[in-house]
């Protein structure tokens, strides 16, 4: 597209994401340190939490050694160096909610969340891309009013409430789409047909939490690009009004937006644990509620630290695309 | 990111219409934001003390009754009129709105402006640190740190306001950080003014302005992490039922094709929400005319 004739800055974009990996570390080292510490200021007690109700008739001396056992006896710095060194070995721990070794969860459910927002989100950029340029074209007229309430509707609007909302009209009212799930109940392997037919609902409502902000900035975008002086030239040389929208206006005014779509992970994670939870959608935002639901640390401790690098990850991919699209930002500078 | 973010960061132009009716427009968005939020703390303050009714008053025979002229929202699978409990919700939740934003606030303000007034290695350290903490995605620390603390009033208020300072502690910083640069300053310090006397009687003055606004944007905001903390069954306890709470307790009843006890309390959410965006983008042209803002509602 727009430099297809230049080779990419391969070295410098490399150097980038090297630095900021190594920024990343005690981004990542602090966030697991206050998880620790505000788990261990708070008043959960792993030894109850794995126990249970057993806890109740045990005596002291039973829940000392099980205390002992399962290494809680120290401090909560020990604790979280245990976890550290045995996390670079892959070790995360088990869920206790789950039943399962931690890494077996998220290797189970990273793929389908990671689905759920590729799908949501490409829709929410082409919609978005759509409805923004309707809106800039004519710039207050009843279109673009409607287009821009419509967009700080959305934005106002809780996201689980549009979905409750979607499973009563197209699940219950009209029946054209399974109110959640993988799969259908009595089916017993997943199929793409399935996944198809069950992502529609979750991925959409998805979608149309993150339209609202990519409306609104396309339509600044391509509405200040059209009342610049390239736009003139491109209409007074007599250019059709498409190839004006889309050849001069969409393009300069797009690609700041662009690069805009990495920084959006942590709303794309918030957006990700309500609407999995409602749609009871497999992936490790759902997970994420069950595991706060049961207090069960060990997944906890591991997602939120997932989700720090996601978001890390997320601003890395806006800075290089923001360097790769402004010629003027040079990316051994940033 | 709210949608007054958006407006904040994305304005420009301003655009003429034809008919000129740009400016009626405004006018009339700002009445009608006006009228909105007024109409919803008048209710939320003078329904529960004037009117006489029990919001909990259970009534099996009316259970699940479609919106009427009786019970304007219906009733609940117990009976219960939702538009009473939707006030009432709207009253829980509006409270932990406010107490959220105002102690972010305070935390913010006082974190910003130590790190801008300091400077230095306080200045770096304090913003690595909010830069840190901002990392994390907000609704999952809040998730993580109520969990933790086991649901209840004060853990979600904590949880919404421990999340919700960093963005005030940086435009304090960045406002003391324009302030320190005016003349005014270098003339109480070089006066013999303290570092301390200096940031409390000339600098936090003048950042107010931006933290009172910062803090009415937030309102909506922490009502909207406590209604989907409420709603994913990590909130309040369903005593001192917010909107998230109804929302979460008619899903059993959405599932059976009842729409009303779902639909209003999300209205409630949003009415507020909108009145406040309004409000805010109207005040922020009246300070700073030269930047437009763009709510269009």
């Amino acid at each position: 597209m727009i430099r297809s004739a230049r080779r990419l800055p391969w070295g410098a974009m490399a150097r980038l994401a090297g630095r900021r990996a190594l920024f990343a570390v005690p981004v990542v080292l602090v966030v697991t340190f206050g998880v620790f510490a505000i788990a261990a200021a708070s008043p959960f007690d792993p030894v109850q939490a794995y126990a249970g109700t057993a806890a109740l008739g045990a005596d002291q001396e039973t829940l000392d050694r099980l205390r002992e056992n399962l290494g809680v006896d120290e401090s909560f710095v020990v604790r979280w160096w245990h976890w550290l060194t045995s996390a670079l070995t892959g070790d995360l721990g088990h869920s206790s909610v789950l039943r399962q070794p931690v890494t077996q969860v998220i290797g189970e459910r990273l793929v389908w969340s990671a689905l759920l927002c590729a799908v949501a989100f490409a829709a929410a950029v082409t919609l978005g891309t759509l409805l923004g340029v309707l809106a800039a074209r004519r710039p207050g007229s009843t279109l673009d009013r409607a287009v821009t309430s419509l967009a700080y509707t959305l934005e106002a609007a809780p996201v689980f409430w549009i979905a409750l909302l979607a499973v009563w009209l197209f699940a219950l009212q009209w029946d054209v789409l399974p109110a959640g799930g993988l799969t259908d109940t009595a089916s017993e392997q997943v199929t793409p047909g399935q996944v198809a037919s069950h992502i529609v609902l979750p991925a959409g409502v998805l979608a149309v939490s993150q339209l609202p902000w990519f409306t609104l900035y396309v339509r600044q975008g391509v509405a200040d690009a059209l009342a610049e002086d390239p736009v003139r030239g491109a209409r007074a040389r007599g250019l059709g009004e498409g190839t004006v929208l889309v050849g001069h206006a969409l393009r300069s005014g797009l690609l700041p937006v662009l690069t805009l779509i990495g920084s959006r992970v942590p709303e794309l994670i918030t957006g990700a644990l309500l609407v999995e939870s409602v749609f009871s959608w497999p992936g490790i935002a759902a997970a994420t509620v069950e595991a706060a639901t049961a207090v069960d640390f060990p997944l906890l401790a591991a997602l939120t630290t997932l989700a720090t690098a996601a978001v890390l990850a997320g601003n890395l991919l806006a800075d290089l695309l923001y360097g790769l699209f402004d010629p003027r930002v040079k990316l051994s500078e940033m | 990111m709210s949608m007054a973010d958006v407006a904040a960061e994305k304005t420009g132009t301003v655009w003429r219409s034809r008919g000129g009716g740009r400016r009626s427009t405004r006018t009339l968005r700002l009445r009608t934001s006006a009228v909105l939020l007024t109409a919803t703390v008048l209710a939320v303050l003078l329904v529960p003390p004037l009117v006489q009714l029990d919001q909990q008053a259970v009534d099996l025979a009316a259970k699940l009754q479609a919106p009427s002229l009786a019970h304007p929202f219906g009733t609940d699978d117990v009976g219960r009129d939702l538009l009473l409990r939707c006030v009432y919700g709207l009253r829980v939740s509006l409270l932990v709105g406010v107490a959220a934003a105002l102690t972010a606030t305070v935390v913010g303000t006082a974190v910003g402006a130590v790190a801008g007034a300091l400077g230095g290695w306080v200045d770096r350290g304090v913003m690595r640190a909010v830069d840190t903490i901002s990392s994390v995605p907000h609704l999952l620390l809040g998730i993580f740190i109520v969990a933790m603390f086991r649901p209840g009033v004060w853990p979600v208020v904590a949880s919404v306001a421990l999340t919700h300072w960093l963005s005030t502690a940086r435009i304090v910083r960045a406002e003391v950080l324009s302030l320190r640069a005016r003349p005014h300053i270098d003339a109480a310090v070089s006066g013999g003014a303290s570092r301390w006397r200096v940031t409390v009687r000339h600098l936090l003055p003048g950042v107010l302005p931006q933290a009172a606004l910062a803090a009415v944007l937030m309102v909506p905001h922490a009502m909207w992490h406590e209604s989907a903390l409420s709603f994913l069954g990590l909130g309040l306890p369903t005593h001192t039922a917010s909107l998230g709470n109804l929302i979460q307790e008619a899903r059993g009843s959405l599932l059976a094709g009842q729409w009303w006890p779902t639909l209003f309390p999300g209205l409630f959410i949003i009415v507020p929400t909108l009145a406040v965006a309004g409000l805010a983008g109207a005040w922020r042209e009246r300070i700073n005319p030269r930047r437009r803002s763009e709510l269009m509602l």
